[in-house]
Parts: C-alpha cells; structure tokens; sequence
C-alpha cells in the first residue's frame, strides 16, 4: 500500500486529485501518515492548497477554505486552516464512534448468528430425532393392529370352534337319548317275556313260609281295602298337607309381621333423620307435596300398624314398601349431598390460604417435632461437654490452668480497675489537702482582715474628720483587704473549690463557726468586690 | 378312646338296633345278636346260604337276611328265637330286600327289576308293583312312615308312584319331567317330594305330596349334574351337590338357590381352619432287639395326630380319568348336623364311606376304609 502513496506523492497534485478520492474511503493507517509528509512539498503548496479545498468542498465542508495567508507565498493562512483541520478532527472522530458502533454491531451480530446457527443445528438434530421416534411409533402401532386383528380372528374362530362343539353335543345327546329309548324299549319287551315265562313256568314258585303270622306293629286290626279306605287315604294325605301349609303359612306370617314392624321402624327413623333438615335443604322442591307425603304417609302409617297383624291387603303392603323406597331415596340424596359437600369443604380447606390443611398442619407439626428433638439432642451433647469440662476439671493441673485462663482477664479487669480507684483516691486526697491548705489560710487571712477591718472602721471612726491626709492610713489598710480580697478572687475563681470547701465544712464539724462568719463576711460590700457572694448564697449549707 | 375285642363280620354287615340295645354281626352264613352294653352274645341264627345283606326292623323285634343268590329271605324274631320265616322269590330272583316302616311288610326288588313284591308277615299277602325304575335310590319312604314313593319307567317315560304304607294303597302316580330319574327322596316333613335326573343333565324337580310339581331347579346344563341331594332336618334346605364341585341350597319358600359352597383346591378363606392327619412312624433302629420289641408294643403302631395347617392349603387333588364313566369328582356326600347349622360334604375322590352327623349335632365322624375320624364342632366355628 504505502508505495503507490509513495509514487503517487511524486505526481503533480492536478493528478493527486483522482486518486486520493480514490483512496479517500481508506481507513487511516499508519502508512498514510507518512504520505501526509510526502504529499506537500515547498513547491506546491498551492496545488496543494486547492487540491485540499477542493476535497474538502467535496467532503461537504464548505465552510471554510484553506487559502494562503497572501497569495503567492509559501504560508497559510492559520484560521481557515485550523478550522479545516478542526472540522475534519471532528469528522474523524465521528468515523472512529461510529466504526466502532459499527464493530460492537458487527460483533453482537456474529455472535446472534453462531447462537442461531448453534440453535438451528439442535433443532435440525431434535427434529431428526422426533421423525426417527414417530416412524418407530407408526411401526409399533402398526404391529398392534396387527396383532389386535389376528388375536380377533383368533377369537372369532374359537367362539365359531365353541358353537360347532355346542352344537356337536345337543345332535350327539339327541342321538343317544334316541338310542337308549331303543334299547329300553328292547328290554322293556324281553322283561316282559321274561315275567311271562317265569309266571309261566311254575316250578319254583314264589312262597312265603312263616311259622306264625305276625300281629300288626301298631296294634290295630287289618281293614278290607274298600274305596272309603282309599278316600279315608286320600283325606289323610290332603290333611297332613294342609297341616303342613298352614304351619308354613303360619311361620311365614310372623316373619312378614316382624319384617312388617322392621320396615315402619325404619320409615319412621328414617323420617325422624329427614325431617329435620327439611327446612334447610328442601329449597326448589316441592315442599308442600313432601309435607303432603309425609302426612299421608303418618296416616298410613296409623293404619297399618292397626292392622298389620291381619291380612294386609296388597294396596297397604304397596304403599308401605313404596313410601319406604322413597325415604330411602331421600335419605341416599342427603346421604350424597354430604359427601359432596363435605369433599367441597375440604376443598375449600385446602385451598384457604388462612386455615392451614390437614396436609401442611401435619407436616409442620412433623417439622416442629424434628426441631424438639434436634434441639434436644444438641442440649444432650452440650450437657455432656459440660458434664466432660466438669469432670476433666478435677484433674489438677489443668484444673487450674484451666481456672487461671478463665479468671485471668477478671484479675486483669480487676487491677484496671482499682488503679483507677487508687489514683482518684490520690486525686481526691489531694486535692483535699489543697482545700484544708486554703482553707486555713483563708481562715488566716480572715483574721487578718477582720483586724484590719477592726482597725480601719476604728480609723475611719477616728478619722471621721474632713481632713485628708488620714485618707492614707485607710488605703493602706485597704491594700490588706484588697490583698484579702485577692485571695477570696482566688479562692472563688475555682468553683470547684468551693464546691470542695462546702464538702469540707460539711465533713468537718469544726467549719461551721467558720462558716458563719464567711457568710457575714459575704455581706460586706466592698466596691468590684462583689463576688464575695462565693457561691455560699447558692450553697445552703444549713 | 377305648376300643372293644375285634368281631368278625362279613359284608360289613354289622347294625345296631334302632333302639340302641342289640348289635348284630353276620358272619358269612351265621347272624349273631350281642347286647350293646356287655357286648355279649344273645342269640345266634343260621341262615341257609350267605347273608348279602341284613336289616333291623324299626320295631328292633325282627331281623331280615336276605340272601341274593338264592333268593332268598329269612326273618328272624329276637323275641322268639323259635320263631322263623322264609320269602322265597323263586326263579324270578332277588337284587334287594327292605323293611317296610312299620316293620311287618318287606319289599323285594326282583332281578332285572322286574317287579317289587311286598310280602306282609301279617297276612302273608303278597302285591306286586310292576316296572319299577333301577336307578340308585328308586324307592324311600316318608320319615313318619306313612308314605312311600317308587319310582317307574315305562314306555321311556319316567313316573312316581306314592304309595301309603298302611294298606299298599296307591295313592297318587304322575309323570315325571327328568330325563331318567336317578333317585328321589322325602322331605323331613314328608310334604315335598324331591326328584333328580341322572348326571347326564342337571336337573332337580320338587313334587308335593299330591302330585303337583311345585318346581324345578337347573344350575346348567352340558357338564355333569347331580351328584348327591340330602334334605335339611327342618325341610327347610335342599342341598345339591354336583360335579362341578359346588353344593347349592334351595329354599323351600320360593325353591330358588340362596348359596353356593365352593370347593377350591387351594383354601385360603380366614374363617376356614383345616386339620391335617400327620402321621409319626416310629423310627426303626437297625439292632432289633427282643427287648426293645417287647417294651415297646407301639413300635409298628404308627401314631397320628391331627394339626392345624397355616393358611393358605393346598389341598391334593388327584385328576380322575376323563374317559371314564361316573368319574371321581363332585360333591359325592352331604349331611346336615341336627340342628341344621352345619353341613358335612365329601367332594373328590378321597377315601371317606360315609359322614354321619352325632344326634346332637355337635361331632360328625368320617368313615374310612382303614380308619375313622371324629370331629368336634365348636360352637363357634363353622366347618364344611
């Protein structure tokens, strides 16, 4: 690449012009860039300076034009030129985004493609696989017909097999009957010979040869047989069969009454069971055909109980059987209206998220029961650590090895602690010998004061005269106030010195004269020495 | 339990008076009366050929012999031991020979069924009843003893004749709606009148006492049909049992099938309990001493004791031959306990005569061929 630029650097830049529009659509490289060196030369800026405006017209920038900072000399004018080279920064760098838009795009879409592709190649497999698998479907279906055919063929031809033996056996059995009643026939015939000739022959003949006749078993006489006899038989046997129907009969009738007494026992729970429910069941149904039903079947009910030990007639027997089979029904419907509501019930109980099923019920109390035992385990085992820490303590050594790591940060705590202690006591001790130090010498300086006090109210009562040069004798005696003074600003500079000094008068009985006269003291107004007040006003140390 | 000194016996000829107090054996042509207390004997008779079958009269005063081959019958009286009676049936012959209820008339059924003589020991009359039918229970008489049904063929038609006991006369005679009638029996009450068809087909049909079909019953048809039918004590239950190994009972109401009972090989049912006779060889050492012989008389007596099995049991069940007539299968015995709350069957082919339920109706006891069994039933329990 870089040596047709090369040549073409060497061309007039008239010729420059074709092909570098055609090479305008390169993408910048690094060769190109040192064409650019090669492009322009001192010679001719010119042609190069149209050239570029020309491309750069072509490029669509028309606002500005390179041209020479004065014609006919080697220079540029910079404004136009920068502006030109600004525009086609920018233009490049819009290029670069959108290449590389263009290359993000480009690569998603390879990607897409190769996850298409990889998805195409599957289903082609998939596809594949499920036309082997119904082509082998189509082949087994199609040997189960067949097999269903021939196992249908087969059973027709056994049922036909059945038929043809059957109807071997009814023609064999008509035959044989037909050839036994020959043959009966034959025998008959020869029997009937056979007692003719014995009858016939007579030489041995049939007799009976009893010493003695025997009387009749039961005593009674032999009769003649006579036709009374044979109708006195006749009587005897249709009495023993009366007696044996009217004993059935009779039997029969106390089954009938018992089942009789069974059934309105149940029709009448039954009606007892129904009835109570009428109102909230019975909704669309004729009440009033039940009500009219139940009543009639109360009335039947009376009657048939009157006269249920005599014959019923067919038409009370009827009714009674069919009122019962209604009840029946009524009490089947109801029977299923439960079961049906109970199933709709539970239903509802499964799906209420509020109430928890059975299901889930039995199931968390199987959970929390599995919990108990985990948690009782662990206490068992914990429980039988503790119970090992215990025992292995009474091993000596480490017993108290043992007791010394556990104690150790307790003593260490400990220490801390009273150090601390320890060192506020010191303060506090200090601080209290401070209080007692000042106190005391307050108490000094108060004396001091009150003798100075004393000698000045003595001088200025001596001194009560318009006369001034007794005013010196009071100033020196007010440098020992102010001294004093100075030494209760110190004293009230440190409020907590007060505080510590009421602790202290508090603590020691003796301060309470002391007290008193600090407190006349405070009363004493002294020019800017009016924070005699010390805080005692505040402090009621009564 | 104590067993008595063996008695021999032929035929298996051996009844106790109804009364309870004589025993009487048959050996070979000799009938020998014990007492059943002492087990003494009290009197010996001797027929005049062998005895194929004997009879107590229900008086317990007479005693029948029969002997087939002759044709013969002797009565012999306990009373009188001079006393003596022969029935000679002549060249017509003899198949069986029976009591009448009252204990003076006996019924002869002559070979080929011929004929059914009835010989009265009272007036020493004789009647006939022609074309009786040969079927295995072709004659029975009313339990009060004043009625009894036979049965008839003629012209391939099926009839019953009943007949009263008293004076032989014939009461009612009607057709019958079975192919061929294999027997009939008498309700307890003597009212009803139950009559079954061969096996060929399964039909049962109940008659009154005047005749009328009060109705029929037909649990199938094609397999196999009735095998046993046995009365309820209180006429109120008809059981039939079948080849198809199932019992059925019958109401006397309405005559319809209120249950079935099944016999499964496999029991697995709870409230069934089955007891299983486990036999305990001794164990035979090789040094066979005489000691040892001597000492231990139960050496080749082998113990057995009856124990509980677990449920389920498997009972064995041994597949008759299917070619073969009247095979081994079915229900071939049923009784009713006393009291009607039990019913006994025998189904299969295994090796039980008889079933015979104690008069109180609390203990059954299975006959063998070799040994014997007794049940006790608990009140509480229900056996089949």
């Amino acid at each position: 690449q870089p040596t047709p630029l090369i040549s073409h650097a060497t061309m007039s830049p008239s010729k420059q012009n074709n092909l570098l529009s055609m090479y305008s659509s390169l993408s910048l490289s690094k060769s190109s860039y040192s064409v650019i060196s090669a492009f322009c030369t001192e010679d001719n800026i010119p042609q190069c300076i149209s050239y570029i405006n020309q491309e750069l017209a072509s490029l669509g920038l028309s606002s500005t034009c390179i041209e020479a900072s004065s014609p006919g000399a080697a220079g540029l004018n910079p404004v136009p030129a920068l502006n030109a080279t600004y525009e086609l920064l920018q233009i490049h760098r819009r290029t670069m985004c959108s290449l590389e838009e263009l290359e993000r795009e480009q690569l998603k879409k390879s990607s897409t493609l190769e996850h298409v592709q990889m998805n195409n190649s599957r289903l082609k497999d998939q596809l594949e696989l499920s036309i082997r698998e119904k082509s082998g479907l189509h082949e087994m279906e199609r040997q189960l017909q067949l097999k269903i055919k021939t196992l249908q063929s087969c059973l027709k031809t056994e049922k036909d097999e059945v038929q043809k033996l059957q109807n071997i056996i009814a023609s064999r059995a008509s035959q044989y009957s037909h050839d036994a009643k020959r043959k009966e026939r034959e025998t008959a015939k020869l029997k009937e010979r056979l007692s003719q000739l014995l009858v016939d022959r007579k030489d041995k003949k049939l007799a009976i040869d009893v010493l003695n006749c025997l009387g009749r078993s039961d005593g009674k006489r032999s009769h003649w047989k006579t036709a009374k006899a044979a109708a006195s038989h006749e009587g005897e046997m249709y009495k023993s069969l009366l007696s044996d129907y009217e004993a059935s009969q009779r039997s029969l009738m106390l089954e009938n009454a018992e089942l009789k007494k069974v059934l309105q026992q149940m029709k009448k729970e039954m009606i007892h069971v129904l009835s109570p429910r009428q109102p909230s069941i019975r909704g669309a149904t004729a009440d009033d055909s039940q009500e009219q039903a139940d009543s009639d079947l109360e009335d039947r009910a009376g009657d048939s109980s009157r006269g249920s030990l005599d014959k019923s007639c067919e038409h009370a027997r009827e009714q009674l059987t069919n009122s019962i089979r209604q009840q029946w029904r009524k009490l089947r419907n109801h029977m299923e209206r439960l079961d049906s509501q109970a199933s709709q019930v539970q239903n509802q109980l499964e799906s209420n998220k509020d109430v928890i099923s059975r299901e889930t019920h039995e199931d968390e109390m199987e959970r929390m029961r599995r919990e108990v035992q985990q948690c009782k385990e662990f206490i068992d085992a914990q429980q039988q650590l503790l119970q090992q820490q215990l025992n292995t303590s009474f091993d000596d050594e480490t017993a108290a090895l043992l007791n010394d790591c556990y104690t150790l940060e307790e003593k260490e705590r400990l220490k801390e602690e009273w150090r601390l202690f320890e060192e506020q006591k010191r303060n506090f001790e200090r601080e209290r010998t401070n209080f007692t130090e000042a106190a005391i010498r307050l108490g000094r300086e108060k004396k001091a004061f009150e003798e100075d006090r004393a000698s000045w109210l003595k001088n200025q009562f001596l001194n009560m005269t318009p006369f001034t040069d007794r005013r010196r004798c009071s100033s020196s005696d007010g440098q020992s106030a102010l001294s004093i003074s100075k030494s209760f600003l110190q004293l009230a500079m440190s409020q907590e010195t007060t505080h510590a000094l009421n602790r202290y008068f508090q603590l020691l009985p003796s301060g309470r004269r002391f007290k008193s006269q600090v407190k006349a003291k405070s009363r004493l107004r002294c020019g800017d020495l009016s924070i005699f007040s010390l805080g005692e006003d505040e402090n009621s140390l009564t | 339990m104590n067993f008595s000194e063996v008695f021999k016996q032929s035929n298996q000829l051996c009844k106790v008076s109804p009364d309870g107090k004589y025993l009487a054996t048959c050996v070979q042509y000799r009938l020998v009366v014990r007492d059943v207390s002492t087990l003494q004997i009290l009197q010996l008779y001797t027929c005049l050929d062998q005895i194929s079958h004997m009879d107590w009269s229900s008086d317990s005063l007479f005693i029948l012999c029969a002997m087939y081959k002759r044709g013969l019958v002797q009565v012999w009286s306990l009373e009188q031991p001079d006393w003596h009676c022969k029935i000679d049936e002549g060249s017509i012959g003899l198949v069986s020979s029976r009591w009448s209820p009252d204990g003076r008339h006996i019924l002869n059924t002559t070979e080929f069924h011929l004929r059914v003589t009835v010989w009265s020991l009272c007036t020493k009359a004789v009647s006939y009843i022609k074309y009786p039918k040969a079927c295995s229970k072709g004659i029975d008489f009313s339990r009060d003893g004043c009625y009894m049904a036979l049965a008839e063929r003629r012209d391939c038609k099926d009839y019953v004749s009943v007949f009263v006991c008293d004076d032989w006369h014939l009461l009612r005679h009607f057709e019958t709606e079975t192919q061929d009638l294999a027997g009939l029996e008498w309700s307890p009450n003597g009212c009803v009148l139950a009559v079954w068809d061969s096996c060929l087909e399964y039909k049962v049909l109940l008659y009154s006492l005047d005749g009328r079909l009060l109705s029929t019953y037909s649990a199938y048809e094609w397999s196999l049909g009735v095998k046993s039918v046995t009365w309820s004590p209180s006429s109120q239950f008809l059981a039939i049992g079948s080849y198809d190994e199932k019992v059925r009972i019958l109401n006397h109401i309405t005559w319809k099938k209120i249950t079935q009972f099944e016999h499964p090989s496999t029991i697995n049912n709870t409230k069934a309990v089955v007891y299983k006779e486990v036999e305990r060889r001794p164990v035979v050492s090789d040094d066979l001493s005489l000691h040892n012989i001597t000492v231990g008389t139960t050496l080749f007596n082998t113990q057995s004791k009856y124990e509980i099995c677990p449920l389920p049991v498997q009972i064995p069940v041994v597949k008759p031959d299917p070619d073969r007539a009247n095979p081994k299968i079915g229900i071939s015995s049923l009784a009713f306990s006393a009291d009607g709350r039990y019913l006994a069957t025998k189904n299969g082919g295994f090796q039980v005569q008889s079933l015979s339920w104690h008069c109180t109706g609390d203990s059954l006891i299975l006959l063998g061929k070799e040994q014997l069994c007794l049940c006790y039933m608990e009140t509480e329990q229900e056996d089949k």
